[in-house]
């Protein structure tokens, strides 16, 4: 090999390495980094006032993912059309929330939904060169950033009875070169492991017949994936299942955090998963840890539920013992993010409350009221916060950069 | 030295443009079941998009005959094509995506895409196109249409001119397909003391013969065969549940169809119920059993099963399942189950369902010897509210 091929080898090489890292700041899926909620040290304000709204965009359609936040671009799902059948991905800029670019597809699957979700209810997930976004008829579109469209499946077409008449809800997650999706339904119920390049199967795997909208989490050495009977880690390369521990939650997901797996059943049951093979161990659980629709967080050792109705516990990660409990301004469906020392509630009547969770019984440092519905979970950025209701995409923090 | 390209080289340069592009499209209409094709369709659609202007019409053409993966290809490649001329303030073949947009022929949601295009291009086309869209095969086109024909009855009304707008609002009926827009005007029509039969605009089947209950404990009724599946035999009795059972009339007056089998079959859990019903259509061809059903349930159509799915009290809506059939012209013989779970929650009492036949647009299909209307003006059930969205 000549210098100069030499040269271009290595070229090429940065190229593909650069372009496969993304920013540790990136918001690449439900929740986040690790599916966590967690971002921690986003340069959040922690103090959320009318001044921080640095910009308020309009969207095409209905929806409640999230968006994802990928370098200075957010990218969202949503969901129009008198039957919800035409699915929107959009590109924004992060800096003024204008338009970059934006694609729609037609729904191939059904799109009935409860009212209080919509189509757009998966949050997509991305590997930082490509964007993945599920909707609720069941379609998976694969994307790249700049909205070309690279694969296109119909899982309802090809497996006709998947589907809830509720909707479908969990969110996709890419783990190296597989996408790994569940299906579950009363009906045809299953997890699929897609093949990122073209949208094949790796692998199929029958799940429990029922409903079901958690969200997998990737861990070392495999997917956690939660029904309501239990929770069970698969391999994503081939959708194995390495074990399976019995409770667990059909709304709510997993959270893997500083060392455990935290599972919404039986309150929270906190589990230390095996090293290799094996079995895991249970840590602690807690019956009044509880989670309703909204998932736990785990942030500096620390783990908060909050239930519907605005009670927030704090209770120590380590061993499940109750620390404080707060009452804050419900209903919730959305999970709170954190960073810094606060977590961040949105409920569903659009009031953006911040807990200092360093506060002896935690305590609301501030609240915001938006005015409009909230049920999805927001996303963060750097000094950024984003929300989204059925119209509008928020951001809060770092209105200078307006 | 000048360079001037030869008017043959120009056309071999376009020529071999459109093969290509053929080459694409065709493999674009490859795409099929589980990715296949998936990979060749994408790196097609990625060509097409980098396409000008001038190809947009045959992209859409393309669309006619794609199945619905293969449009959402061809579809990706329009749009960029199409955000990229307008940001560079390019031209765009107005009038060549116009006539594709008239020629009703052409595929409903290729049409609307057209039309979404020329009103980016010229808003004020809107204006002038929707109106001609009152009938129209595309849903979303007629929509739009409608809530212009709503709009115009709403300026009536509010001028007091009780006559005009009741005929406005019953234009609007007419060309209505959309639940929550029929459920508007008939509100409208019903308050300017209009009779508006809404099983017949839907085309609901109100007329039904049942039997029942056989067993569904565990839900394994779900797959069991009983006689109605092995033999239609309208006059015989078999062993249900508890005791022998034979087939009944049964109908319905509700507002939206829904046929109750509780009444008839006793208020159960855990039961199988069937119910049939004869259609005798107008003409022979395509045409939709449109379900709306929160029960198991499976339907035969002539003999032939269909579709089933075994999902328990998750919601049901107008149009919830869409199945498509051919009819005979003539009889033809629709055979519904209808499974209810153990669940003993008040919500999960309902053992229901609503059926109609129409064609792609909503449009009901009547059967020729459909019988009137149990009451001109249908019972309201207590809790109908508007209907939901989505298929």
């Amino acid at each position: 090999m000549n210098t100069f091929s030499k040269y271009s080898l290595l070229l090429s090489m940065l190229v593909c390495a650069a372009s496969n890292v993304t920013q540790a700041a990136d918001w690449l899926q439900f929740r986040g980094p690790g599916g966590t909620g967690v971002a921690p040290d986003s340069g959040l304000p922690a103090r959320l006032s009318e001044s921080e709204i640095a910009w308020k965009a309009p969207l095409p359609g209905r929806g409640i993912s999230s968006p994802l936040v990928i370098g200075d671009r957010l990218y969202v799902t949503a969901s129009s059309g008198p039957e919800q059948d035409r699915l929107h991905v959009m590109c924004l800029r992060a800096s003024d929330g204008g338009k970059v670019w934006e694609r729609q597809f037609w729904a191939t699957g059904r799109t009935m939904t409860h009212v209080k979700i919509s189509v757009a209810t998966s949050t997509p997930c991305s590997d930082g060169q490509r964007i993945y976004a599920a909707f609720s008829s069941n379609d998976v579109v694969c994307l790249d950033l700049d909205g070309g469209l690279i694969w296109m499946r119909g899982l309802t077409r090809d497996y006709p009875n998947a589907s809830n008449s509720l909707g479908m809800a969990s969110s996709p997650v890419v783990v190296g070169e597989t996408l790994v999706f569940p299906v579950e339904s009363e009906s045809e119920s299953f997890a699929i492991g897609i093949n990122t390049h073209d949208g094949s199967n790796r692998w199929k795997i029958g799940r429990p017949k029922q409903s079901n909208w958690t969200s997998p989490v990737a861990v070392e050495g495999g997917v956690v994936l939660l029904s309501g009977g239990a929770v069970s880690v698969v391999e994503p390369l081939t959708g194995k299942e390495k074990w399976t521990y019995g409770g667990g939650s059909s709304m709510s997901s997993v959270v893997y955090a500083e060392g455990a797996l935290y599972v919404p059943a039986k309150g929270t049951t906190a589990l230390r998963l095996p090293a290799g093979e094996g079995e895991p161990v249970v840590l602690w659980q807690n019956n009044q840890a509880l989670c309703a629709t909204v998932s736990p967080v785990v942030h500096k050792g620390r783990l908060y539920t909050l239930n519907n109705a605005g009670i927030l516990k704090c209770t120590s990660a380590k061993d499940g013992e109750k620390v404080w409990q707060l009452r804050t301004t419900g209903p919730y469906s959305s999970t709170p993010v954190a960073s810094g020392n606060y977590l961040y509630l949105v409920n569903e009547k659009g009031l953006v409350q911040t807990v200092d969770t360093t506060a002896t019984e935690g305590a609301v440092v501030s609240s915001l009221d938006l005015q409009d519905t909230f049920i999805g979970t927001p996303s963060i950025g750097p000094k950024a916060l984003y929300l989204r209701s059925d119209k509008y995409l928020y951001r809060l923090g770092g209105a200078a950069a307006k | 030295m000048q360079i001037r390209p030869s008017l043959t080289a120009i056309l071999l340069c376009v020529t071999s443009y459109c093969c290509a592009q053929d080459a694409e499209i065709a493999a674009i209409h490859k795409v099929g079941p589980e990715a296949l094709n998936n990979r060749e369709a994408g790196e097609a659609a990625g060509i097409l998009a980098r396409g000008g202007a001038d190809q947009l019409p045959r992209l859409l053409l393309a669309m006619n005959p794609a199945n619905e993966l293969a449009a959402n290809y061809l579809r990706s490649a329009v749009d960029t094509i199409v955000d990229r001329t307008l940001a560079a303030k390019g031209r765009m073949p107005v009038s060549e995506m116009r006539a594709f947009l008239l020629d009703t022929a052409n595929h409903p949601r290729a049409r609307r895409l057209a039309y979404e295009i020329l009103v980016r291009v010229t808003p004020e086309a809107a204006a002038e196109l929707l109106p001609g869209f009152a009938n129209d095969p595309s849903v979303e086109l007629r929509f739009d249409a409608v809530e212009l024909l709503i709009a115009a009855a709403n300026t009536l009304k509010e001028a007091r001119e009780t006559e005009g707008a009741a005929k406005a609002y019953q234009k609007a009926l007419d060309a209505a397909r959309d639940q929550k827009q029929i459920y508007t005007i008939t509100g409208e029509l019903r308050s300017l003391g209009v009779i508006v039969d809404l099983p017949r605009h839907f085309g609901f089947l109100t007329h039904w013969k049942a039997i029942g209950p056989f067993d569904n404990l565990n839900l394994a009724g779900f797959e069991t065969v009983y006689p109605p599946e092995k033999e239609l035999e309208l006059t015989r009795e078999y062993d249900g549940k508890s005791g022998r059972v034979k087939w009944m009339d049964i109908s319905t007056n509700e507002e939206y169809g829904m046929v109750d089998l509780n009444p008839a079959l006793g208020e159960l859990k855990e039961v199988t119920g069937y119910a049939t019903a004869e259609f005798h259509s107008p003409v022979a061809g395509p045409a939709e059993l449109r379900l709306g059903c929160k029960n198991g349930w499976k339907v035969w159509f002539n003999s032939q099963f269909i579709f089933g799915r075994d999902e328990y009290h998750r919601g049901a809506r107008i149009d919830q399942y869409r199945l498509p059939v051919n009819l005979k012209k003539g009889s033809n013989r629709i055979l519904l189950k209808v499974c209810q779970n153990g669940e003993v929650k008040e919500w999960t009492k309902e053992w229901e369902f609503q059926l109609r036949v129409c064609d792609a647009t909503g449009t009901a299909i009547l059967a020729t010897d459909r019988p009137p209307s149990v009451s001109a003006e249908p019972k309201l059930k207590t809790k109908t509210k508007a209907p939901a969205s989505g298929k």
